[in-house]
């Protein structure tokens, strides 16, 4: 682990993502457009305020997982990585990089998608919002690792975009959102306890009902960190420097 | 000093359920600028990929340098080119071998005279994704360059190249080995091999020969060589029958 090389490899994604306008466009809008959809359909019932920090949560875990997976997809296909992998840079300094560089645009993201909930579409908070943007970005990064672990396991860009669909969905099934998890069945609410995005809600959840959720919170922001540094490990391990 | 920077015994490779090099023994000497010829599929891309330790072998050993191939002491020490550029094309030329620089530990400045040896400083900061087919080659071989590594892997870094880029890069070749640099380079066209201190020629796998230019020429009674490469496999053909 090389701290120069991590940072420099967080920086050159950073130059990449900012040649591609954009994709940091829909990155920063495409939250806003949903948030406010969810405002306008719900306009005049408690359901936005209800629904719609959840979401907060949910939608950066979608996003930065999608990019992310693609984006190191591509470092395996067009040989980049194969070449990176034959200099001094270690494994973790490349997963540590990609992880800073998503985690700086998680932090633009959670900050730009909060501001418009509340000020724009007048999401109710209970607690402070500092917390509020802080698991935002959490999830963000979740998103972020799972898309780096899912990558490993791609050979295509048609196989690593259905792994949204295979690793996201389920867990959006199963966070509470559509049927709360103490009402889920037998055998679906263990699993429901295992899964990150099922920690991601709660603490959404508690920011938004509670004026005091510091501790609520911070466990779940424990289980999320945990998933986090998991997945990163998991994923440094399917960089194979020799391959068939 | 050693006499030899690569050494390959009993190399046997598999890939994609065919034995691609089954059993090859070779030796690359040092300070000399080797061409490793031979036609397309022949597996030249493969024994590249083992020397610098990103293949998966099924036995033999290759040693680089004195170390077995891809251990973490040579990283600093091999530069490889791959086949097809791998640099990235959303980053300008600076930018890609600024970055590789920072990978090998090489200062900042020698990016520069990296993209300048290989004539693209007009154009440091165009995005490499905006460049011509040669020219993004170029970018991959500077960014190996860029590093100073005692040994330099190339996989046919002058393929699409026109006749004035490719007399000025094995210029850029030879000196380098002048300098005491060694280098293994893969090429199909037969009339690079001039350029070459040595050569190796294979086939489906196998060396069909390991000499001068002047050797092979007189062994074979031709005067070129791809006339030498097509009377060895008459000969190998011959022979199997
Ligand atoms: N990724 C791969 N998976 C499976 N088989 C492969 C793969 N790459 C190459 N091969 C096989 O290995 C053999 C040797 O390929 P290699 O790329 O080493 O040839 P080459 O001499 O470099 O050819 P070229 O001049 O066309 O680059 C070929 O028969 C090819 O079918
Ligand atoms: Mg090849």
């Amino acid at each position: 682990m090389n701290v120069h090389r991590t940072l420099v490899t967080a920086g050159r994604v950073l130059a990449q993502l900012r040649a591609d306008h954009r994709t940091i466009g829909l990155m920063l809008v495409v939250p806003c457009v949903l948030i406010g959809l969810l405002a306008w359909i719900f306009q005049d019932t408690p359901v936005f305020d209800a629904l719609g920090a959840p979401l907060l949560g949910v939608f950066p875990f979608v996003v930065m997982f999608i990019v992310t997976s693609v984006a190191t997809l591509r470092e395996r296909t067009s040989g980049t990585l194969e070449r990176l992998l034959t200099t001094p840079m270690g494994k973790g300094d490349f997963m540590l990089g990609y992880a800073i560089a998503f985690g700086v645009m998680a932090v633009l993201q959670a900050l730009v998608a909060t501001a418009f909930a509340v000020w724009v579409c007048g999401l109710d908070v209970a607690g402070p919002l500092w917390q509020l943007v802080a698991v935002a970005v959490l999830d963000a990064l979740l998103g972020s690792a799972l898309g780096l672990l899912a990558s490993g396991f791609a050979r295509t860009e048609f196989q690593a975009v259905q792994f949204m669909p295979a690793f996201v969905l389920p867990q959006f099934l199963l966070c509470g959102l559509l049927v709360a998890r103490d009402r889920l069945p037998d055998v679906l609410h263990p699993v429901s306890d295992v899964l990150p995005l099922s920690y991601a809600v709660d603490a959404m959840k508690a920011v938004t009902t509670s004026t005091a959720p510091g501790s609520d919170v911070l466990g779940d922001a424990v289980v999320i960190l945990v998933w986090v540094v998991a997945s990163l490990v998991l994923g440094s391990l399917t960089l194979r420097r020799r391959t068939p | 000093m050693m006499n030899n920077v690569i050494e390959v015994e009993g190399l046997t490779v598999e890939r994609g359920g065919r034995t691609v090099l089954p059993d090859l023994s070779v030796v690359v000497p040092a300070g000399q600028v080797v061409g490793l010829l031979g036609p397309s599929g022949s597996g030249k891309s493969t024994l590249i990929r083992a020397v610098v330790g990103v293949q998966v072998v099924a036995g033999g050993t290759v040693r680089v340098l004195g170390e077995p191939a891809g251990s973490p002491d040579l990283r600093h020490r091999v530069g490889y080119v791959t086949q097809d550029p791998s640099v990235y094309d959303d980053l300008s030329v600076r930018a890609n071998v600024r970055y590789f620089a920072a990978m090998l530990d090489a200062p900042r400045s020698s990016a520069d005279d990296a993209i300048a040896a290989v004539d693209l400083t007009d154009h440091a900061d165009a995005l490499v994704g905006r460049l011509s087919g040669g020219q993004r080659s170029r970018v991959s071989l500077a960014a190996a360059l860029v590093g100073d590594p005692e040994l330099l892997v190339l996989d046919e870094p002058t393929v699409g190249l026109d006749p004035v880029l490719r007399r000025d890069l094995w210029g850029l070749f030879n000196r380098l080995a002048a300098q005491g640099r060694s280098l293994l380079v893969s090429s199909h066209v037969m009339d690079e091999a001039a350029r070459c201190d040595r050569l190796l020629l294979l086939r489906e796998g196998r060396v069909l020969a390991d000499a001068t230019l002047p050797d092979l020429l007189e062994r074979t009674g031709t005067t070129d060589a791809e006339g030498a490469f097509l009377a060895l496999i008459d000969r190998a053909e011959e022979a199997a029958r």
